[in-house]
């Protein structure tokens, strides 16, 4: 195994890694354009072995080009990739043995067979041993609550219980790092949050590597102490979930219900009101800072119905830093 | 290429193999879920492909021979056709389909498993129903051996079955082939079906009723003419198309190798063509 020198426990190593495609463009009859485009520019990270880690961006900034080389379906245009010591495009199928993954959109089981057939498969082109196959069966349906669903048809189950069996089956050759594409997107409130209590356990308890890319950012609010986001195929940040916030001076916003229309609620800087509908206002404010004495001086002064505060759209904190970005390179 | 490394050819094609044979039993099983259907696509594809032969009988029931070659002659070359191109038809017919694979981004769920990709691909919606041709080709060739004199000798009783094995395999290449293309072209499956189906029904009849040129280009470009033309020709002992030397309908087994190289280097190429593109 080729390792760093001086790192023990990186399990997951991008160094100066880009994904060039060549594009051809129509411009006229029998005419093309190419062009290439950096879909991944120059990313290096490193994930140590059990570190669960979200990696954020908008549609088309690299997220999955990056998983894809990842899990050796794509071979990097240059850089240098290793996971568990493994290169993954030379290596596909070693490394197959040692990864899962989750495509949200994609499932892996099959359509019109019980579940536990797609399991059964699962055993045998994994090569599971049989007693292992069996206890990591048991705790999966265990944990995910399959047991009703092991002889239903794949097509007769629910979103939800469908993306539990998805993860089940990515997991049941004790893979030691598991990749999921938007792993729960579509799902409802309650399937959302069994699908991230598991990961917490599973990573918790078998000190799984998890990176898991997502749209929801509760998912990665609840799950992940480490957020990469990446944009236009770089790296914009990696660090903690909080850290985020201070970066994109993100805001959160008090919601006021008063007794009737009135002219925007004069408030201290910088809270601001940001809009106005009938007798409802809407405040901003930093992240950083507590809502108390913001609410305890409209409640003084106005006549208060009722208010509530929304968190941080990390959405738009996102949005923000990419446009000072931009701003930044434009000038 | 690249993903060899630390494998040996023998032991890959070994998983190769394996991985094929679990994932069309998975396909078998899924299609007994609907046992009606089955039974039903099943006898369509059968009827569907009788239609053809019944299409050559009535043709003649107004002339006496095509070509110079009488009915049990043609239903030899038939026959022969539909065994080689049905059977790989069932054992890789499904790999048209690799183009919507790669649209849709699902061929990426087969690459992260531990199993080489043409397997995978090649036993994909693997479907028995597909039996059908290879029955109707093999009663079709039924009923010319028993209809036909044939002068039988050991060597034309050994060039039968290595006619249908290397027919197939000539058969599969140009699947596999066709298949590779589609990582380049997504929407090409219907061109590949032009050589694939197009050809299997060009080799039902006699070459003498086409013209020497598609003659010359199934025979040296595409070999097709190796399927049973060639080998044909001599078992029935008729005159080879183009006056080909008579060794030629022996070389039908090199032929196939040579295709099945060629098209496994076609389909590396294809595949790490995606690898490095995407799709």
């Amino acid at each position: 195994m080729d390792r760093v020198d001086g790192v023990d426990d990186a399990f997951i190593e991008l160094d100066g890694v880009e994904k060039v495609f060549e594009v051809r463009r129509k411009t006229g009859f029998l005419k093309r354009e190419r062009r290439q485009v950096r879909a991944v520019d120059s990313i290096s990270f490193r994930v140590e072995r059990g570190e669960m880690v979200g990696y954020i961006g908008p549609n088309g900034a690299g997220k999955s080009t990056t998983i894809k080389m990842l899990t050796g379906i794509l071979t990097p245009s240059a850089g240098r990739l290793r996971v568990a010591g493994i290169d993954p495009s030379r290596e596909r199928t070693r490394l197959a043995h040692r990864i899962g993954v989750v495509f949200g959109q994609r499932t892996t089981l099959w359509w019109d067979l019980p579940l536990v057939d797609s399991y059964r498969l699962m055993h045998r082109m994994y090569r599971i041993p049989d007693a292992r196959y069996r206890e990591n069966l048991d705790r999966l349906v265990e944990l995910l609550d399959l047991a009703d669903l092991l002889d239903v048809p794949v097509r007769q189950l629910s979103l939800g219980q469908r993306m539990r069996g998805d993860i089940a089956a990515a997991l049941l050759h004790d893979p030691e790092v598991l990749y999921l594409d938007e792993p729960t997107i579509g799902l409802d409130v309650v399937s959302k949050a069994r699908v991230r209590e598991f990961l917490r356990e599973l990573n918790a308890e078998r000190r799984t590597t998890v990176l898991l890319t997502t749209h929801d950012l509760q998912d990665i609010e609840q799950l992940c102490k480490r957020v990469m986001v990446i944009d236009h195929g770089r790296l914009m940040y990696d660090g903690p979930l909080a850290g985020l916030h201070e970066a994109g001076e993100s805001e959160r916003t008090l919601v006021v219900d008063l007794e009737r229309e009135l002219p925007p609620i004069e408030a201290p800087a910088p809270a601001r009101v940001v809009r106005v509908e009938g007798p409802r206002q809407w405040l901003a404010f930093p992240a950083a800072e507590s809502a108390a004495p913001l609410v305890a001086r409209i409640a003084a002064e106005y006549p208060l119905v009722d208010l509530s505060v929304r968190e941080p759209d990390i959405e738009a904190v996102i949005a923000k830093m990419y446009a000072e970005q931009a701003g930044r390179a434009v000038s | 290429m690249a993903e060899t490394v630390g494998e040996r050819t023998p032991a890959r094609v070994r998983e190769g193999l394996r991985a094929y044979g679990l994932i069309a039993a998975m396909w078998i099983r899924s299609t007994m879920a609907y046992r009606t259907s089955f039974a039903l696509t099943t006898f369509t594809n059968f009827a569907v492909t009788g239609l053809d032969f019944v299409a050559i009988l009535l043709m003649f029931s107004s002339v006496d021979a095509l070509g110079g070659f009488s009915l049990p002659e043609i239903a030899f070359l038939y026959g022969l056709s539909s065994l080689a191109f049905g059977l790989a038809d069932l054992l890789i017919g499904s790999m048209e389909r690799l183009g919507r694979r790669v649209r849709d981004g699902t061929l990426d769920t087969l690459l992260v498993r531990p199993a080489p990709v043409l397997a995978q691909v090649a036993a994909d919606r693997f479907a028995l129903r597909r039996l059908g041709r290879v029955t109707q080709g093999a009663l079709v060739l039924g009923y010319a051996l028993t209809a036909l004199d044939i002068d039988w000798t050991p060597l034309k009783l050994l060039l039968m079955p290595v006619m249908v094995v290397s027919g197939g395999a000539i058969f599969c290449s140009v699947f596999v082939a066709g298949a590779a293309f589609q990582f380049v072209a997504q929407d090409a499956s219907e061109v590949q079906n032009a050589f694939t189906y197009g050809g299997a029904t060009l080799l039902q009849y006699p070459p003498v009723v086409f013209a020497q040129d598609l003659v010359r280009g199934v025979t040296f470009v595409l070999p097709l003419a190796f399927v049973n033309w060639l080998p044909a020709s001599y078992v029935l002992g008729r005159p080879y198309p183009l006056d080909l030397p008579t060794w030629v309908a022996f070389a039908s087994p090199l032929v196939a190798g040579v295709c099945c190289a060629l098209a496994g280097v076609a389909w590396r190429t294809g595949l790490r063509s995606y690898r490095s593109t995407g799709s």
